[in-house]
């Protein structure tokens, strides 16, 4: 049965999403103008997921994410002056510029990235969660990746562990149908993704990804249930990425019809139509929407451009915790190639 | 005083390091009903329970991961992995996340985790079971690696490792758990930064670590009934290496011979020889000499292997050489 939700939450939603998609559009505008380089990796099309998923969590909870991660960190709480400065390399970056758009970090929302091996985040997620149960604390540990990470070893090794020791983590594959350019039933010999988690005794289910009240509502279902202490729980949302996998991706390996399909199920364009249909709101809601959305990001983009480049002579400084170190290794950088 | 083996004043330390902080726990394949594939840990489940000294599938990549992910979440892991040839199949998480988070997050995350595995061959265990690949993880900052020799050491670098905010590496030469010694009364925790001249000589410094180190004193005792005196230096840490005492025996005896049971191709050995010549290519009195493992997959029949990996005779004629040499 499809939950109830007042225009009230369905207009932050909504603004949610917005928020990313926005985002994501101005991050092209600069990365085109060349403010932003590197790989980026764009989330549009899948923004029903991080909002749906992180309105399940607590503060108290870990996110580890992947390179396709602004949505979560958006969604998440983290501010976007500091998310754009990152994408600009300012010190004032989330991770002082030493991320960039894969590697957004950030201790006080417990964000542990922005990560960019496929599957590599899954162990760490599975440890976060050990240390969690070890110490008796009712967290979740949120664990993002895409449908490509199911190939990797890490992931089978990783939903087994978390299943044998019972462990509190909420893995979330968003399942777009493409690793890069290579198609789910290309690379996989079972498609039905959630079945593999089932094989390790993991409940699992498979979710429409492009509706955010399903994604909320299933989400929210699953992390109580793992708040509950039985154990690892496995959401497949179904979704589409609406841009290609990277900017230097040429998209020979779709067609145009097929994104267009997907399009018109757009988790923005899904639920105005729901808020037109059911009488609570309408496209004047999302003009308004994009408008505070596009305020917020040109501070953001002020904040980001007015943001200061580290001094190259702090290039080795957190390459260890440890300060002492940190100070000996700057020292053989210094004399020992120059 | 104590006669112990090695082994056993790893167990020591690793116990001592449970009983005092319950944020330490160990991991990994056969550490518990089995008691660890080289007996390390033996007893510790009895004394310290599952939850504890946890027993985990072979899966190298998520139990490493996962200490990495408990470190992040405020544990004090000790990760295990049986040897440094299984730890292949974690080097994604040692390299790619332990070491790289804490820089890449702009100093937010460091990673407390503590990485022990055994190293090193001559047990006849054959090609998959018997490499030497520290010099591999030295290459890489952001960890720290360590490589103890004596019982001193086994004891003593493990507990500072623990109190590391950083990833630490621990080899330990599986020929040395048997190896018994004197564990000094009251003794504790040793540092992880300097080399330490384990014997003085005004002749040569023979350059070592781990499972060579004794072979190297035994070298230097054969040597001193020839009147050939050697500094033996026992580098202990991988990374950061202790240029300065390398460079202060180099200065003292004008010849390195460097002994490494790794391979000579792009190894730790090239490293502190690279060093030499950076920062004391004028004190020498002859090229730096390097004994290291041959460069084949170590094999199985004892005479080959043998002749594979660095031998104490070896080390003495290749010390009588480099004495014999001028430039």
């Amino acid at each position: 049965m499809r939950p109830f939700v007042s225009r009230t939450h369905a207009l932050e939603l909504l603004r949610a999403m917005v928020r990313i998609t926005r985002f994501e559009e101005k991050c092209i505008e600069l990365y085109s103008a060349s403010e932003i380089r590197g790989f980026m990796h764009l989330y549009i099309g899948e923004e029903a997921i991080a909002v749906g998923v992180m309105n399940a969590l607590t503060p108290e909870d870990a996110v580890v994410a992947t390179y396709r991660e602004h949505g979560h960190a958006l969604a998440r709480g983290i501010a976007m002056g500091p998310v754009m400065a990152e994408m600009l390399g300012r010190q004032e970056g989330v991770s002082r510029g030493r991320g960039g758009s894969m590697h957004l970090f950030d201790a006080a929302t417990r964000f542990y990235g922005g990560n960019a091996i496929v599957g590599g985040g899954l162990p760490l997620a599975v440890g976060l969660a050990l240390a969690d149960k070890m110490t008796k604390r009712n967290r979740v540990t949120c664990c993002i990746f895409g449908e490509g990470a199911v190939a990797e070893g890490e992931f089978h090794e990783s939903l087994n562990l978390a299943a044998l020791w019972k462990l509190p983590v909420l893995f979330v594959c968003e399942n777009n149908l493409y690793a890069m350019g290579t198609a789910l039933e290309r690379s996989e010999s079972v498609t039905d993704i959630h079945q593999k988690a089932a094989s390790y005794g993991v409940p699992s289910e498979a979710i429409d990804g492009m509706d955010v009240i399903e994604t909320e509502d299933g989400a929210k279902r699953a992390a109580e249930q793992v708040r509950s202490g039985a154990g690892p729980v496995f959401l497949e949302f179904r979704t589409y990425r609406f841009r290609a996998h990277s900017m230097f991706d040429a998209e020979l390996y779709r067609d145009k019809a097929e994104v267009e399909r997907w399009k018109q199920r757009g988790p923005v364009k899904t639920l105005v139509e729901r808020l037109e249909a059911s009488g609570l709101g309408s496209h004047d809601d999302l003009a308004a929407l994009e408008a505070e959305a596009d305020a917020e990001i040109d501070a953001a983009v002020a904040f980001a451009r007015a943001g200061t480049l580290e001094p190259v002579d702090e290039l080795a400084r957190f390459v260890y915790a440890d300060a002492a170190q940190d100070a000996r290794l700057a020292t053989i950088v210094h004399t020992g190639g120059r | 005083m104590t006669t112990i083996t090695y082994r056993e004043a790893v167990r020591e330390a690793i116990r001592n390091a449970m009983r005092s902080d319950p944020r330490v726990f160990l991991m990994g394949e056969d550490v518990g009903r089995y008691g660890g594939s080289f007996a390390v840990s033996k007893g510790l489940l009895e004394e310290f329970g599952e939850e504890r000294i946890r027993d985990t599938p072979l899966s190298e990549s998520a139990f490493v991961g996962a200490g990495i992910g408990a470190a992040l979440g405020g544990m004090r892991p000790i990760v295990e992995i049986m040897t440094v040839n299984f730890s292949l199949l974690a080097l994604d998480q040692i390299v790619n996340n332990a070491a790289t988070l804490c820089h890449m997050s702009g100093g937010q995350f460091g990673v407390p985790v503590v990485i022990r595995m055994a190293t090193g061959g001559g047990r006849q265990l054959a090609a998959q079971h018997s490499h030497s690949l520290e010099g591999w993880y030295a290459h890489v900052p952001g960890l720290r690696v360590v490589a103890p020799a004596t019982i001193d050491d086994a004891f003593g670098m493990l507990p500072t490792a623990l109190e590391k905010p950083d990833p630490v590496l621990i080899f330990e030469h599986a020929l040395l758990y048997n190896v018994k010694g004197e564990l000094p009364d009251g003794a504790g925790p040793t540092d992880l930064d300097r080399a330490i001249v384990r014997r003085t000589g005004k002749h040569l410094s023979i350059v070592t670590y781990g499972g060579s180190l004794f072979k190297a004193l035994d070298a230097a005792e054969t040597l001193a009934r020839d009147g050939i005196e050697a500094d033996v230096i026992d580098l202990r840490t991988l990374r950061p290496l202790d240029d300065a005492t390398i460079m202060a025996s180099v200065a003292r005896t004008r010849r390195v011979l460097i002994v490494d049971e790794g391979w000579k191709s792009g190894s730790l050995s090239a490293e502190i020889s690279a060093r030499i010549m950076e920062q004391a290519f004028y004190e020498l009195d002859a090229p730096v000499a390097r004994l290291c493992s041959a460069e084949v997959p170590i094999p199985y029949a004892a005479h080959l292997e043998r002749a594979a990996i660095p031998q104490t005779d070896d080390i003495v004629a290749h010390a009588r050489r480099l004495v014999a040499r001028n430039v």
